[in-house]
């Protein structure tokens, strides 16, 4: 049973979710939501020992599974985590549970498939940060964008369709010549896809170019990256509050995720040669995103123009070549995963009062919902980065990163503290305080048992991770420096 | 047996295929309509028995027979399994539409085992005048069958595109298959290939003869600049039909074009190789790019054929073993799904209800949510998406395809792939983001249902565990090369 985890992690949402799914049609609604949490709290738990038996102490790959899956390409079932992707498997079955419940009245169109959905697509998420087969990797890799594909279009807002068609041709373009990379190295590796050996592989300078640049693209739009962020604000606000949680708290992660396991060890020399360009992407991003979200009308989009900063940092610190960025950047991922997921669960609850996301149809709310106001206050400033919350511990390591290496990186990069500021509270401001404006804000009720359950896991998780994140970083800290030293040495022939 | 019957064994589910033919027209003709289920069990019948021949007669090592002519190989033996499982469907998928719409007569089984029995010859020919007669029987058969709605203006329109153009292929086809027969002074491909193996002196000749070869078989894949005549012929014939026409003639055009180009001209391959090159590149643009613009679903599915035809044609031009095992894979896959897509016309259409509309699929997710999910499976799997068995034939097509150093070639039909993926997409869109317009209750059968089911999650299946497809596939061209 213990040797094999990883597989138990994957497959035990996707069964649960064809389970779910086969509870059929929306009288057996009830049903199909318990058997939903249980499925979720079930991939939780086979998820836990993961934590629990990590030896931090090495960099080598833990919780290895490996067998010939398809021998006629060389291609295995080859599972196994490092201290980069176990907080990250932790986190996507942790947020599962959370989507399961916040999905649980809102929810009353074809439930079944909602929830089996983000089941499924859970366990998919797991697979795309265990794989350490190539083929294995994109597999988990394209086959979560059908179930997203789904949440957005079906349960979305007015505008879904577009959206849902955008964010799935926008990463499927990345994803394909991802795959004709992904096969010009299983010939330069002498016919294997297994990514470790990809790791040993000599490329000369032409190649890794041109594949930096595919797996760029790939990735840089799950982050996303610059000029390919346009789907996110899309997706984010045609999405139901589940999707859009999921979105930002977890496939975002996948792409960063894939720039720590794919460009970095296979192309390190085009990486230090090219490592400009993300750079430039990245500071460009914190400030003119940071703006951008500061004249946002829509909650939810302002969150999501705020991800894509907030992405910005977990990019400048992987290209910073340094311990320290490389451990802020992967912080910043695990916060931002709670930060974003806990502000997109408080938008979803003052949508199901009022249904509308616009700032200005708000104000008041402070006298009318006191206890939500006090959540929503805590993860606006871990939003904005105030020391003691989550949000202040990867920020702050970026920030000292890049100024060991450039000062001016670290003045650019810095001054996020002022617009991040800016944009959330301001929001923040404009609804939550002034006098009541809407007569029908003044009907809204404080949040319930089940929200407080939400958000009060997540506020202890923000606080607790801003005040002591050690924990965290030791878990990564081999891992990244073993991923660093490999980075260091060159490939070329 | 005796020495004289022995020599025939190679020939027996032909044979066989050819006496059933012959009994159930002549037990049609016996029977009034109230018996006409006979002539449906009697094809599936000689199905069964063609295929328990085969698998009784499976031979591991190629062997020639009926005086080279005919040639007995694993390829030849897998392929044909294949094709009777394909036929099988196709008659379950036809049954109720044929039945509503006064077509459930002899005469389209006969026909259909006729066409049958051209792609058995076709996919173990060993020599110039039996590929041409396998072609023949299949494409008259095909003919007949498109015009068998006498009634109907647009289906005998297609029928005489399909017999104008048809005709003009096999000329050129023939044409081409005289200037080599010229340089090599044989029509047999493994004579032809000794004859080319040390160069001739007459390349010109036999250039010239290649290129007409190619375009012939150009036109019988349907793929561009020979494409004119599939997307009119999949949209006028009767759903049935086309099922038919997309589905398991595929099968026997993989194998001609195997045949033909890798066995018998393998020492051109420099010659050929570019020409497929350009018919793949434009196959995958037209295909991709005018799919988009259509709103009838059989004529939206003809251009993404002419698209997959694009694609097959990556695994042959890598001309190596593993080349054209990727293209058998590929073809294979391909039916598979075309095979389903088509199935789901049918079995959503009713009497004087043909669904192959578009907007006929919207909402199905609300009328039926199993079979839009079959659906949704399909179109995934068209669009080469994981964890769908489409995803595999792309990949290895694509990797035969870099093995020989032509990864520009991938980007492009990457880069198609994914102007594909949108008219796929937006099929998925109708069906589960939007309200159906008719809600009118599904009447399939439920033997048809059961085949669909097993047809979807067959894609599934295979795309998580797609293993061993692709062993009988490798070890089918490795044996037979």
């Amino acid at each position: 049973m213990l040797n094999n985890l990883l597989t138990l992690v994957i497959w035990v949402p996707i069964l649960a979710g064809a389970v779910v799914l086969a509870t059929g049609s929306d009288r057996n609604a009830v049903l199909a939501r318990w058997l939903a949490l249980a499925g979720a709290l079930l991939g939780l738990i086979v998820a836990i020992p993961l934590a629990t038996g990590f030896d931090s102490t090495t960099s080598a790959m833990q919780f290895v599974e490996k067998t010939p899956w398809i021998p006629a390409f060389n291609i295995h079932y080859h599972l196994g985590i490092d201290g980069i992707s176990m907080p990250l498997i932790l986190l996507n079955s942790f947020i599962t549970v959370l989507v399961i419940i916040a999905g649980w009245q809102v929810i009353q169109d074809r439930v079944a498939q909602y929830m089996a959905a983000f089941l499924i697509m859970s366990g998919l998420i797991n697979g795309v940060f265990a794989a350490l087969d190539g083929i294995l990797f994109y597999v988990f890799f394209e086959a979560m964008l059908i179930p997203l594909y789904l949440i957005i279009g079906v349960w979305g807002g007015p505008n879904r369709v577009y959206a849902a068609l955008k964010f799935f041709l926008y990463t499927l373009l990345g994803s394909f010549l991802m795959l004709v990379s992904m096969i010009y190295l299983y010939f330069q590796s002498g016919g294997s896809f297994d990514i470790l050996t990809w790791h040993g592989t000599v490329l000369g300078m032409t190649a890794q170019t041109l594949m930096f640049f595919a797996f760029l693209l790939a990735f840089g739009v799950k982050v996303p990256m610059l000029p390919v962020h346009t789907w996110l604000p899309d997706a984010h606000v045609e999405a139901p509050t589940g999707g859009s949680v999921v979105l930002a708290a977890i496939t975002l992660k996948v792409g960063a995720y894939g720039f720590l396991r794919f460009i970095l060890p296979i192309l390190p020399d085009a990486s230090h040669e090219l490592a400009w360009v993300v750079i430039m992407l990245s500071l460009i991003a914190v400030v003119y995103i940071g703006l951008v979200a500061l004249v946002q009308a829509d909650m939810k989009k302002l969150i999501a123009y705020s991800s894509v900063a907030h992405m910005g940092f977990v990019t400048l610190g992987f290209f910073l070549f340094n311990p320290l960025g490389a451990e802020g950047g992967l912080v910043q991922m695990v916060s931002h995963g709670f930060v974003s997921a806990a502000l997109f669960l408080c938008i979803g609850v003052m949508y199901d009062r009022l249904h509308s996301r616009q700032i200005k149809d708000y104000g008041g709310l402070a006298s009318r919902m006191p206890v939500f106001a006090a959540f929503f206050m805590l993860f606006a400033m871990a939003n904005s980065g105030l020391p003691a919350t989550s949000g202040f511990v990867g920020e702050f390591m970026v920030i000292m990163a890049s100024s060991q290496v450039n000062f001016w990186y670290a003045l650019v990069i810095a001054t996020t503290l002022i617009t991040g500021a800016s944009y959330t509270l301001w929001m923040y401001k404009r609804v939550v305080f002034g006098a009541i404006t809407n007569p029908h804000v003044e009907e809204m009720t404080d949040v319930n048992a089940r929200e407080i359950l939400l958000l009060g896991v997540l506020a202890v998780l923000v606080l607790g991770m801003g005040v002591y994140p050690k924990p965290l970083t030791d878990v990564m800290h081999v891992s990244v420096v073993d991923l660093l030293a490999h980075v260091a040495q060159s490939k070329l022939p | 047996m005796s020495q004289a019957i022995m020599q025939f064994a190679p020939v027996f589910p032909e044979i066989f295929v050819l006496a059933m033919v012959s009994l159930i027209l002549v037990i049609d003709a016996a029977v009034d309509d109230s018996k006409r289920y006979l002539a449906y069990v009697l094809s599936l019948a000689t199905l069964a028995g063609a295929a328990v021949l085969t698998l009784h007669g499976f031979s591991s090592m190629p062997a020639l027979a009926l005086h080279g002519l005919f040639i007995d190989d694993p390829l030849s033996d897998v392929l044909k399994l294949f094709l009777y499982l394909t036929v099988a469907v196709v008659l379950v998928y036809s049954r109720d539409y044929l039945r509503l719409r006064g077509l459930y007569k002899g005469e389209f089984f006969a026909l259909t085992l006729f066409a049958l029995l051209g792609m058995m010859v076709m996919v173990s020919a060993s020599h110039f005048l039996t590929l041409y007669l396998g072609l023949e029987l299949l494409a008259l058969s095909l003919y007949a069958m498109v015009a068998l709605q006498r009634d109907s203006r647009v289906a005998t329109e297609a029928a005489m595109k399909y017999f104008v153009l048809g005709a003009l292929a096999s000329g050129m086809l023939l044409y081409g298959m005289s200037m080599v027969y010229g340089v090599t002074g044989s029509l047999g491909l493994g004579d032809m290939a000794i004859a080319l193996q040390d160069g001739t002196d007459l390349h010109i000749p036999l250039v010239f003869g290649i290129v007409f070869i190619v375009a012939g078989l150009a036109f019988k894949l349907g793929v561009v600049p020979f494409h004119m005549w599939l997307p009119d012929v999949y949209e006028g014939a009767p759903s049935a039909m086309t099922l038919f026409i997309g589905s398991a003639p595929k099968i026997a055009a993989f194998a001609f074009v195997v045949r033909i180009l890798g066995q018998g001209l393998e020492s051109q391959m420099v010659d050929w190789r570019d020409m497929l090159v350009i018919l793949s590149v434009l196959s995958m643009a037209l295909g991709n790019i005018a799919a988009i613009a259509q709103t009838n679903l059989k004529r939206m599915l003809a251009y993404s054929t002419i698209a997959h035809m694009g694609f097959m044609l990556l695994g042959i031009l890598a001309g190596s073993p593993n080349g054209y095992g990727s293209a058998m894979f590929y073809v294979l896959v391909y039916v598979l799904m075309s095979l389903g897509a088509f199935g789901m016309i049918l079995l959503l259409s009713r009497a004087g209800f043909e669904a192959d509309r578009l907007d006929d699929f919207k909402g199905l997710n609300r009328r039926s949510p199993w079979l839009a999910f079959m659906m949704l499976l399909l179109m995934f799997s068209l669009a080469g998406i994981p964890p769908t068995v489409g995803f595999y034939a792309k990949l290895s097509v694509l990797q035969a395809v870099i093995g020989i150093d032509y990864v520009w070639l991938a980007v492009a039909a990457v880069m198609f792939s994914l102007i594909g993926a949108f008219y796929y997409l937006r099929i998925v869109k109708l069906m589960y983001f939007d309200a159906p317009h008719d809600m009118a209750p599904i009447m399939a059968s439920p033997d048809t249902r059961v085949v669909m089911s097993v047809n979807g999650l067959a894609i599934l299946a295979l795309g998580i565990l797609p293993q061993p497809l692709m062993a009988v596939c490798v070890h089918a061209i490795h044996a037979s090369f």
